[in-house]
């Protein structure tokens, strides 16, 4: 039984969220450059050459990438030979994410109830996801997400005979009717199977994929590829002004369902989709 | 590039059209959404707004603190759609421009049209691009609102986009129309 100190995790947690917040990862960066000789719209071109400038400036000066510095999504795999000593690992994560966003300048965007409406002041509490597994490290990945991106998201239980046409025409659906809102160039996560919130915790870890990778499934990777060849048919471009790279990967998931149900969700990520990990 | 100080007044808003690009001057209001609920419901008592929106821009923001030395941290725009409640009621005062993200409904369309206002797109996710246009900053309404509170902004060559001009056209369709490959199943 390994000890790790509740204080070793504030500390990960406070620079998770303020590395996840400057640092626009690699994939993105280079899918956001290559979408410029990619892109056939002027304006399109003119957005995806500021986006790249933006990360520069964000990495140059620690500012955030994007003011919505969203909710703290956390992702946990707790190896189960872990104690966490010297206080409660949930408390811990919260107080991290109470000081990152204290001290690295970000955003306190959330709210204490949906329907009273004020704001916390600290950005707490985070959103927590834990899984249980084998051996004695814990892994973190901090994944803020902004509500551009989110309030564009959903989760549909098809009919098992809807079939693999029902899962495109729901995922297109959605992002066509998102249009401009989702800060264009996006990121489609899609999580296909489970329970109803399985799916969506699917697509949610989906977005954590690298854009430039494909899935190891063959009809997903399939998918993949034709959903992403469709979406940039749409004509949606950058910032939703017109062109053709309105999404820079699309990403699926599945898990197994029950014989009268086949649930989608769609999480769709804006071009700052962020995330932090590391391995304690 | 079309160069526009502020006020915005409605001869220079008529001269606007959809897809232009526009280089902003000048003072201009930040407000999101719990603020133009606020306002929103001042108007319904008959009180008088914390600024006179009368040829007046607002951008739909609600920024990063800024770093000690800074003007302001990141502030891009955020998504407009949860401000058409509000937006009409604003514009029927004599608001003339809105900056943000994103879609709007057709009441806010009508309203733009009938009073001769002007949305101006800004590229969404680039807040710290857009904070370096930001001189400076001041609250002005609502300081516990923190993030949301009504912001005075003095922006130097704010780069915008029209995306709905005051005769109704609409970049986000004529954009998207202009780049839809045909002949394809959606």
């Amino acid at each position: 039984m390994r000890r790790i100190d509740a204080d070793t995790v504030v500390r990960a947690v406070e620079r998770l969220c303020t590395d996840a917040n400057y640092y626009l990862n690699a994939d993105i960066l280079q899918a956001l450059q290559d979408g410029i000789s990619d892109e056939i719209s002027d304006t399109g071109r003119n957005i995806l050459s500021q986006l790249v400038e933006n990360a520069s400036l964000a990495r140059e000066k620690q500012m955030a990438i994007c003011q919505d510095t969203g909710m703290a999504v956390v992702f946990v795999e707790l190896g189960q030979d872990v104690h966490v000593s010297g206080g409660n690992l949930t408390n811990a994560i919260n107080e991290g994410v109470r000081r990152g966003y204290k001290n690295g300048y970000l955003r306190n965007s959330v709210v204490n109830d949906p329907v009273e409406r004020v704001n916390t002041g600290d950005n707490t509490p985070a959103v927590i996801h834990y899984d249980i597994v084998d051996g004695e490290n814990i892994r973190i990945i901090v994944a803020p997400k902004g509500f551009g991106s989110e309030n564009m998201s959903g989760v549909k239980m098809l009919k098992p005979s809807d079939g693999r046409e029902g899962i495109k025409g729901y995922i297109l659906d959605m992002v066509d009717r998102a249009g401009p809102n989702p800060c264009p160039p996006i990121i489609v996560g899609v999580g296909i199977g489970g329970t109803m919130e399985k799916a969506a915790l699917l697509a949610k870890k989906a977005l954590l994929r690298p854009v430039n990778d494909n899935s190891g499934i063959e009809y997903l990777c399939k998918l993949e590829k034709e959903l992403l060849k469709e979406i940039n048919s749409m004509g949606i471009g950058p910032a939703g002004l017109g062109g053709r790279i309105t999404a820079l990967g699309v990403n699926i998931e599945a898990y197994p369902t029950h014989i009268a149900g086949l649930p989608v969700a769609v999480n769709i990520g804006c071009h700052a989709t962020r995330h932090a990990e590391v391995v304690l | 590039m079309k160069y526009l100080g502020t006020p915005l007044d409605k001869a220079v808003v008529r001269q606007l059209k959809a897809g232009d690009m526009v280089c902003i001057n000048g003072i201009i209001y930040a407000a999101r959404d719990a603020a133009h609920k606020k306002m929103y419901n001042m108007l319904a008592e008959g009180k008088a707004l914390p600024f006179d929106v009368k040829n007046q821009i607002i951008y739909y923001v609600g920024p990063c603190p800024a770093r000690p030395g800074d003007v302001i941290g990141s502030a891009g725009p955020t998504t407009s759609g949860r401000m058409d409640a509000y937006a009409p009621r604003l514009i029927e005062q004599g608001l003339t421009g809105m900056i943000g993200k994103g879609l709007r409904n057709e009441d806010v369309i009508n309203a733009i049209k009938k009073h001769q206002a002007v949305y101006f797109g800004a590229t969404g996710g680039a807040g710290a691009y857009i904070a370096r246009s930001i001189i400076s900053e001041e609250i002005v309404a609502f300081p516990e609102l923190g993030p949301e509170a009504i912001r005075r902004l003095t922006v130097r060559d704010f780069i915008v986009t029209v995306v709905i001009d005051s005769y109704g056209n609409n970049l986000y369709v004529s954009g998207r129309d202009k780049y839809k490959l045909r002949g394809n199943s959606i």
